[in-house]
């Protein structure tokens, strides 16, 4: 509001507190990126509330008891989690201006992201053989819903990432590529957070009686 | 097609299910209307190419990032579509006043079952919809003094992903058939065991297009009004359209998921065979019924609480004073805001949920009537002792007044759950949504066309044809719709192709005449628009303020320059225009700076375009062409994310210009 005032004491002109030569700030990347993430998790509550009333109707089939290998899992969450590390040195060495070792951390956790879907595919196929496909009970319907979209949602991640690798070393640490970056670290990281939430509430609880 | 038969019948490897028996030649009514806008269509053509106007569409339409510019082509994309929801609404009602006895009617159930699926679908997401958006897209960045949005390509990228949307379900009238299924889509009849055709499929991959472009128009017009107020507007300055707009978009943001991964849910169940919604192998049907409510009755809230705030700016501008209980109004929207999301269940007491969990969301729906009624007492007090003109515009709101309070009234009957078991899926239910979305959404609508026009083309509309169209819709909506609370009553169900018992037809026939009273009342909007058109020079609104308006919007010229203010506004008031005039504003005139302004962009069109194409070989199970269309769109978007030059600058000279131009207008015309 100085401004403002400011403005309208320097002038004699009384219109003059009513308008600004100073243009907008226009700062609401974050803000409709935020906006869009709550949308996304939006996606994933349905999902879970889907997996909350279907997730025992086993219809003679198998259970999570009997299908899930909690030591493979366990693996697999350590590769997203560390990816989460992985991409918070990203993000320092970007705010050190250090290019390069932005780019080589983005990597990084491209590859954990990657190694993690791999571990992903080799399960659901592992399931699909043995039978246990989508389409044998509504148990495992909402199982690989829930499960393959958050592994959709870590493969276009992956694939922004790849992007943004190229965008950063073709134009540098500009503010644009920074509030990308930012953008994709708040993507990252959600993931992450839906994870934990897969990881506590599909299998942790499915394992149990 | 029986159930055997699909399954026997392999798809084309290239055509998937699409052969020459999908396009229905045998439908006169059908190929009587493909011919009709086959015409149109050629008509169209001509005159684009007489004219040499492709370039100019493509330059200053199809590819504009300019708010204002995509506002008219939502509220353009709703009213072609309101032709095409009511052309089935004139069918049905010409089908009940005529199929008793031994008369069947001209509608066979299998095309009387698209045709009311489509009505309710067009009807809320494709005229509904476009039309609000269309309203909150043009006038926000107005009333809060602002440029533009925050997120211009993203703003027109929802507008052609609404559009295409809209073509694919258009399309599935002359290639295919669509849902016959009932406007939500309920499983197990929307399975792909009750319904192997293409129809449902064309319902679920137009809604998803069109969903992404809703909920991104949702976070975008958030972003906006948090974002991008002009200074000194707080949250409690900003205009009442402006609150009921980032309510309604906070609902869009918090219920078109839903939607989307509900309909993804369907889809997987009838392209993959999963078992959400199946009755075998522990699928649950009402889990469906429960996930689509729970977007769908905050849909409603979605259209009628922009047009809470049109009435709201309406009102006090044509009463000459300040809107009644401001603070109250905002908490009254915010209120409904919330508990909208608290009460789905009220659309299936009859689920058989049990007596406490009915009483709940019986409670909730009525505790709904409450700020409601604050509201309409708000505008009540807002007229008392002012000084009300009743042009066009206040006309459609006393009528809404009227009218819609009937419709919450019996609104607040069907919330009583031993009342709706004996109301549920009957004619009143009809009648009642129908008294608060006409009643409600199409009077707001309306009202708010008349009211902005003259800011979005710089000539008022005619008030004559205004009046006709007014009235036509109000006495054909009580018409139409008296006669359905009458059958509900009686117990006649909604949906009938055919009745036995003679003695209803008279209300049917009395129904039918109410619809017709609605078209000439649509006949008169499109003449009120050609008429204006036409004396647009008698019209003209020179002043950039015609109806001694209060808020922002008023304080520039009609129609606003591209860059709105050459200045920006500061907020002082809530009716902050009227602050101004109050303390002998006058416009800058000399000081103009360069202008920084977003740059059109082709990347919206071309990827909903895309969208389009996956979405229709997904239709089609034309799988080859469905990869084709995904990966195309891929690349084209991440193509759009190596284009960096997004803006320009509006050089000062070029202001001045303009400025100059309409400060001479404005002396001309003292």
């Amino acid at each position: 509001m100085s401004e403002i005032t400011a403005n309208a004491a320097l002038s004699d002109d009384p219109s003059a507190r009513y308008y600004v030569a100073d243009h907008h700030p226009e700062n609401g990347t974050l803000l409709g990126f935020w906006l869009y993430l709550m949308s996304d998790c939006l996606l994933f509550a349905g999902l879970f509330a889907a997996y909350a009333v279907l997730g025992r109707n086993y219809a003679g089939g198998p259970s999570g008891a009997e299908l899930f290998e909690l030591s493979t899992i366990a693996i697999n969450t350590g590769f997203l989690l560390m990816s989460s590390i992985t991409y918070g040195f990203a993000m320092i060495a970007s705010q050190r201006k250090n290019l390069k070792a932005t780019i080589i951390w983005l990597g990084i956790t491209g590859l954990f992201g990657m190694a993690f879907l791999y571990l992903e595919i080799e399960e659901f196929m592992h399931l699909i053989h043995i039978g246990a496909g989508p389409q044998r009970s509504a148990f495992l319907t909402s199982f690989f819903a829930l499960v393959g979209t958050h592994g959709l949602h870590v493969t276009f991640g992956s694939i922004w990432l790849i992007t943004l690798m190229f965008q950063l070393g073709k134009h540098g640490l500009t503010g644009e590529n920074k509030r990308r970056l930012m953008c994709l670290s708040m993507f990252w990281h959600f993931l992450d957070v839906i994870w934990i939430g897969v990881f506590t509430f599909v299998y942790l609880m499915g394992v149990l009686p | 097609m029986t159930m055997s038969e699909h399954t026997l019948t392999p798809n084309h490897p290239i055509l998937g299910r699409l052969s020459w028996e999908s396009i229905p030649l045998h439908e006169p009514i059908l190929v009587g209307t493909f011919a009709m806008v086959a015409l149109g269509g050629l008509a169209f053509l001509a005159v684009m190419f007489k004219f040499r106007l492709w370039g100019p569409l493509w330059k200053n339409w199809i590819t504009s990032i300019d708010h204002k510019r995509i506002g008219i082509m939502y509220m353009i994309l709703g009213i072609i579509m309101l032709l095409r929801g009511f052309a089935d609404a004139l069918m049905m009602r010409a089908q009940q006043a005529m199929a008793f006895g031994d008369n069947a009617g001209f509608l066979p159930p299998h095309h009387y079952d698209q045709v009311f699926t489509a009505h309710g679908t067009i009807m809320i997401f494709f005229v509904a919809m476009p039309l609000v958006t269309g309203l909150m897209n043009y006038v926000v960045p107005l009333q809060i003094g602002a440029r533009d949005v925050s997120f211009p390509f993203l703003n027109n990228f929802s507008f052609w992903m609404t559009t295409f949307g809209g073509m694919l379900t258009m399309v599935s009238l002359f290639v295919g058939e669509f849902a016959k299924t009932g406007w939500l889509a309920f499983p197990p009849l929307s399975g792909i065991m009750a319904s192997p055709d293409v129809g449902v499929d064309y319902y679920i991959w137009s809604l998803q297009i069109a969903g992404v472009g809703t909920t991104l128009s949702g976070v975008n017009l958030i972003a906006t009004i948090v974002k991008m107020r002009a200074p000194g507007m707080d949250l409690m300055k900003m205009p009442v359209f402006t609150w009921t707009a980032l309510c309604t978009n906070a609902l869009i943001v918090a219920t078109f998921p839903i939607l989307t991964i509900t309909l993804a849910m369907l889809s997987l169940d009838r392209m993959v065979g999963t078992n959400f919604f199946t009755n075998d192998l522990g699928g649950n049907p009402m889990l469906y019924v429960n996930l689509i409510w729970i977007w769908g009755h905050p849909e409603v809230y979605i259209l009628i609480l922009p047009v809470f705030g049109v009435f709201s700016e309406i009102v006090s501008t044509f009463s000459a004073k300040r809107l009644f209980g401001y603070t109250s109004m905002v908490y009254a929207t915010v209120v409904i805001t919330i508990l909208s999301y608290l009460v789905w269940l009220h659309h299936f007491f009859t689920m058989g949920s049990g007596a406490s969990v009915n009483s709940f969301f019986g409670i909730t729906t009525m505790i709904i009537s409450i700020p409601t009624g604050a509201k309409i007492f708000n505008w009540l007090f807002t007229m008392y002792k002012g000084r009300i003109r009743f042009d066009v515009p206040m006309l459609w709101t006393v009528g809404f007044m009227l009218t819609f309070v009937i419709g919450g009234m019996t609104g607040v009957m069907l919330a009583v759950p031993p009342a709706d078991f004996v109301l549920h899926n009957s004619l009143f239910l009809i009648a009642h949504f129908h008294n608060v979305i006409i009643g409600g959404v199409v009077f707001g609508l309306f009202a708010g066309m008349n009211y902005w026009f003259p800011k979005a083309f710089g000539f008022k509309l005619d008030e004559f044809w205004g009046k006709v169209c007014f009235w036509c819709w109000l006495v054909g909506f009580w018409v139409a719709f008296t006669p359905l609370y009458v059958m509900g009553f009686m117990g006649v169900t909604r949906r009938m192709n055919h009745f036995e018992d003679p003695s209803l037809q008279i209300w049917f026939v009395i129904a039918a005449i109410g619809a017709l009273i609605i078209a000439g009342g649509i006949g008169a909007f499109l003449m009120q628009i050609y008429v204006s058109w036409r004396d647009r020079e008698k019209l003209r609104d020179v002043t950039g303020d015609p109806w001694g308006g209060r808020t922002l919007e008023w304080a520039t010229s009609s129609p606003p320059p591209d860059y709105n203010f050459a200045f920006t506004p500061v907020v002082h008031d809530s009716d902050s225009w009227a602050d101004m005039k109050a303390h002998g504003y006058k416009r800058p005139t000399k000081g103009f700076v360069d202008i920084h302004m977003p740059k059109n962009t082709a990347a919206g069109f071309i990827i909903s375009a895309l969208a389009f194409v996956m979405g229709f070989a997904l239709v089609w199970q034309m799988w080859a062409l469905a990869i084709v269309g995904f990966v195309a769109m891929m690349a084209a978007i991440i193509t759009h994310t190596f284009n960096y030059k997004r803006d320009f600058y509006i050089k000062a000279d070029e202001v001045v210009r303009t400025e100059e131009a309409h400060t001479r207008l404005l002396e001309s015309h003292v």
